[in-house]
């Protein structure tokens, strides 16, 4: 009977631990930790070219995070990618006219929204849109660009 | 010539009935399952030999695995100076990869083995006759706890390699190398997601304890009974759930990331 109880005890401890581990890839490995906190206004924004960027993405204002890109949609009369960004709740005093741009972390990183703060008196609330918009850069773009204009000047 | 067509064609149909007789042992296994859970204690018996007890190889090949990822990445990645995407690089290597094909290996080794040796030798001291002498069906009685506990304890095992070995890669990383403990972590919780890498990676390591239990029980449960029957259904755990292990893998990555 003990003997038994013991082999109880360690088969419980085995499963607890086995499912503590399920639980640190969950909350400390993957992205399931910041998962949860999906509150907050959406906002959206359309822009010519969003290169890479995917939902779930970053949205920073000055380096801090404030938002993720929750959908990305093509418009069909425009041709723009329409972009539903969540704004965290507790940031909800962004001015009306702020711009968003897309930029690369680093030079091969993920891409990400940054937010410009504006100078308006009214702040973004939910459904607005983001009218100032720049699109991401593509690098191969600029390349082409850059070779264009070097043979233009010889 | 003849001989020789012939030796493949008695291989060929001793393959496809050693096949269907796994089948319908497998068969009567899981009809017997729903029984078990009501003397639950049988399980937990068994999960004890079989998950309790490898432990502790898990762990420790778990923690060494992942400390050498995190060298051997750190190498590579310095030269593109991105050394703080280890963390990216170990946990889905890890992950999706390592963890649970490492640990299914070594729970063959370590498990399976047991449990062919276990049953092959009550097949041949005749416990198994004897209980069906008595009306106790052998299969429901020692097979289906031991079949459970493999299924149940196998994706705990995998969790376990995964998690100390990203620990290990972190103490190389950090400790050793310096890499930045932010960036580690918050460049992993980047790009791992849950459903995709860690979840598949839960599902790929199940379907390993599986086949894996299956195989040990089937070959200790079909051994020839005696001693030299038993060694050699043991030996063939072993290797046949290594290249089932193996050759599951490519299908199920194939299946879970290829697209």
């Amino acid at each position: 009977m003990m003997q038994s109880k013991q082999t109880e005890i360690l088969v419980g401890l085995f499963v607890a631990a086995g499912l503590a581990a399920l639980f640190m890839l969950a909350m400390k490995v993957s992205n399931l930790g910041d998962f949860t906190d999906e509150k907050g206004y959406q906002v959206t924004a359309s822009f010519q070219n969003i290169g890479g960027l995917k939902p779930r993405s970053q949205v920073s204002m000055a380096g801090v995070r404030v938002g993720r890109v929750a959908d990305i949609k093509l418009d069909p009369e425009t041709y723009d990618a329409v972009v539903t960004l969540n704004i965290y709740p507790e940031y909800d005093n962004i001015p009306l006219d702020t711009s968003a741009s897309i930029f690369t972390a680093g030079l091969l990183g993920e891409q990400y929204i940054g937010l410009q703060a504006g100078a308006d008196d009214f702040y973004l609330g939910d459904g607005d849109e983001i009218t100032l918009t720049q699109p991401a850069v593509v690098l191969e773009q600029i390349i082409g660009q850059f070779l264009y204009s070097k043979a233009e000047g010889e | 010539m003849i001989d020789f067509i012939r030796m493949l064609g008695r291989w060929g149909l001793g393959t496809l009935e050693r096949l269907g007789r796994a089948t319908l042992l497998l068969v009567q296994i899981i009809t017997g399952i729903p029984e078990l859970m009501m003397r639950f204690s049988l399980v937990v018996q068994q999960l004890f030999y079989v998950g309790v007890l490898s432990v502790l190889i898990i762990l420790v090949s778990g923690l060494f695995v992942g400390m050498v990822l995190g060298l051997q990445g750190y190498n590579t990645l310095v030269d593109f100076g991105a050394e703080e995407s280890l963390g990216v690089l170990v946990s889905l290597s890890l992950v999706r990869e390592l963890g649970p094909v490492v640990s299914a290996l070594l729970f063959a080794g370590r498990a399976g083995s047991a449990l062919t040796a276990e049953v092959g030798l009550m097949k041949s001291t005749e416990q198994l006759s004897g209980m069906e002498m008595m009306a106790v069906d052998p299969v429901r009685r020692i097979i289906a706890p031991r079949f459970l506990a493999g299924v149940i304890s196998m994706p705990l095992l995998a969790a376990m390699f995964s998690a100390v070995g990203i620990l290990g890669a972190f103490l190389v990383g950090h400790g050793l190398l310096g890499v930045d403990d932010g960036a580690f972590w918050s460049q992993m919780q980047a790009k791992t997601d849950w459903y995709e890498d860690i979840l598949n990676g839960v599902i790929k390591s199940i379907v390993f304890g599986f086949v894996v239990t299956w195989i040990a029980l089937f070959e200790g449960y079909d051994a020839v009974p005696t001693s030299e029957g038993v060694g050699r259904s043991t030996t063939r755990t072993v290797v046949h759930s290594a290249f089932a292990i193996l050759g599951l893998d490519f299908v199920l990555t194939a299946l879970m990331f290829g697209e």
